[in-house]
């Protein structure tokens, strides 16, 4: 017993991710932690698209079945779960099971080498981010598989238009990723790295965000990128393959229940593991805004009230339309509910404001707050553009990006070069 | 692994093959793996598993499968197939029981991390004639998959 607990204890106070140290209890409570996450991410993108793109569209989303349709996701969830399963009746059937089951496998093995901190991976390999995209890829296979096995023209199409379109974006992603590479080299011993924290930590030493070095060819590399994981992730304005106008749901639209919510878990999924790997690459990862600029241990204290702020201002926007809501009696009960909410908000900014807790928690806030923002990004986009045709949409992908990521790569590799004063004729 | 390779061969739904054949590539890329060669695992799943292989799901797709089903299966070379199988799984045998003195110069596992950054040494300094030949090679083959395929040019 007592070695147990030593081996459980002997992990603590380590400078490894647990998949480094071999330690596999912690690897699995990090898998833990990291399932939930991503499951209350998928929650809380249900919510905030809805109730976004609402916004957008000038009317006010769901807004009864909680207060402001907070328990909208919830509610959904248990309707999935309790629908009727039906399998098409020529369908072939073993691939229709496994279809779903490999697009929620691809995205959520993803996580596993996502940094939220310097430590806070569940394992750090040294081919992280060829690990990532390779493991995206494999989420066409289960779209292809669905669209097959459903045996009905209209999933047929989906899915091959979809899959043509991710493969094809995802050599411009390629593109992309390779130029910051190239960036990860710009060091003292002249080596470039391929893992995740890698890529962090070289931005931190070279003082600067991936998106401003050599500007702005560090910006159109981004910019190449996030149009890339979007028409990777099939979402708007990319969605010619899943559009309902268009194509009646696509590829998913023979499956029901709860087959349906694992392919609507794996593409929110697959959104959060793309905004990992742009802010990763891109926007520093972890680190909180200007760590070199203004460094030292006074701002870092000042930097590390934020989680606790911004918490606390969900929890006063809480309090604040509690106070708005209709005095009727009908509305009692969302009244309280809301109140309730934002007492629990207000709750956990307290706890994150205590000496201990702030400074652990920084990383993991700055990480995903900025991939909040990348979620709040794709709502916007799907809420302001036009969708695009399949032969626009093909022409963008090979004739447009492929160039544009060629060309950064070239002349990435050029100011590098002249930069490092490596030119032996 | 050699339950995906056996399924490939026999599953009369192509279908069903492909998806064999994925798991076979995956397999073999975890065996690179065991080898101390991640760069090359990854890059396996990369392309051969997320690219080759949606190329052919592709086309075993859109080429009509009942017809191709009902077809009568015939092989009329199965005596020469044995006999070159046979070959093989004695060269196999005798390369696995003679161990490693066949090779002279078996160099000791190099350390996983720095895999990426020997392959580049070496491919991009003292392969670099073969590197490039290999693309040129591939742009021959996209120009010529393009000609075939265009109706005019």
């Amino acid at each position: 017993m007592n070695l147990v607990v030593q081996y459980i204890e002997s992990y603590l106070g380590s400078n490894q991710t647990p998949g480094a140290a071999g330690n596999m209890f912690w690897v699995l409570v990090y898998i833990l932690l990291v399932f939930t996450g991503i499951s209350l991410g998928v929650i809380a993108m249900n919510w905030l698209e809805r109730k976004i793109l609402a916004h957008m569209q000038v009317r006010l989303g769901p807004m009864r079945v909680g207060p402001h349709g907070l328990l909208q996701p919830f509610a959904d969830a248990l309707k999935l779960l309790l629908k009727e399963d039906i399998i098409p009746a020529e369908a072939d059937s073993a691939i229709f099971w496994t279809a779903p089951f490999m697009v929620v496998l691809a995205a959520f093995t993803t996580f596993v080498v996502v940094p939220f901190g310097p430590t806070h991976a569940i394992t750090d390999m040294n081919i992280g981010i060829l690990f990532m995209l390779g493991v995206s890829s494999l989420s066409v296979l289960g779209i292809v598989m669905a669209g097959w096995a459903s045996n009905s023209h209209y999933p047929l199409m989906g899915a091959l238009r979809s899959s043509a379109q991710m493969v094809s974006y995802e050599v411009a992603m390629g593109m992309a990723v390779v130029t910051v590479i190239l960036m990860t080299s710009l060091n003292a011993a002249g080596t470039g790295t391929l893992s995740m924290i890698g890529i962090v930590q070289a931005q931190l030493a070279q003082g600067e965000w991936f998106i401003f070095k050599f500007f702005p060819l560090g910006l159109i590399a981004f910019f190449i990128f996030a149009v890339a994981m979007v028409a990777e992730t099939n979402r708007a304005p990319f969605d010619l393959a899943e559009a309902e106008s268009e194509l009646t749901a696509g590829f998913h639209t023979e499956y029901s229940g709860f087959r349906w919510s694992l392919f609507f878990l794996a593409e929110y999924g697959a959104m959060m593991a793309a905004s990992s790997i742009a802010v990763t690459l891109w926007l520093g990862g972890w680190l909180r805004p200007f760590p070199n600029w203004l460094g030292g241990a006074r701002w870092d204290d000042f930097f590390s009230f934020f989680p606790g702020v911004v918490v606390l201002f969900l929890a006063g926007m809480c309090f604040f339309n509690t106070a708005r809501m209709p005095k009727h009696s009908y509305f009692r009960i969302q009244t309280i509910g809301l109140g309730v909410f934002g007492a629990l908000l207000g709750v956990v900014a307290l706890i994150l404001f205590i000496p201990g807790v702030r400074v652990r928690v920084q990383d993991i806030f700055w990480f995903a707050a900025k991939v909040a923002g990348f979620m709040y990004l794709y709502i916007w986009y799907r809420g302001t553009f036009p969708r695009y045709r399949f032969d626009q949409l093909m022409k963008m992908g090979w004739k447009v990006l492929l160039p544009m990521g060629l060309g950064v790569l070239i002349l990435t590799a050029g100011v590098a070069l002249f930069q490092q004063n490596l030119w032996h004729p | 692994m050699l339950a995906g390779g056996i399924l490939v061969i026999t599953r009369r739904n192509p279908v069903h093959s492909a998806l064999a054949l994925i798991v076979t590539l995956l397999a073999q890329a975890s065996i690179y793996l065991m080898l101390y060669a991640p760069f090359v695992a990854g890059v396996q799943i990369i392309l051969y598993a997320g690219g080759i292989m949606v190329l052919f799901l592709f086309v075993i797709m859109l080429v009509s499968v009942d017809r191709s089903m009902r077809e009568r299966q015939f092989n009329s070379q199965w005596v020469i197939g044995v006999i070159a199988a046979t070959a093989l799984g004695g060269l196999f045998i005798a390369v696995y029981t003679k161990g490693t003195s066949l090779f002279p110069d078996h160099a000791s596992p190099v350390l996983e991390g720095d895999n990426t950054q020997r392959i580049a040494t070496m491919l991009y300094g003292q392969y670099m004639f073969a590197f490039e030949i290999a693309s040129l090679l591939l742009l021959v083959a996209i120009i010529g998959a393009v000609v075939m395929a265009k109706k005019r040019i």
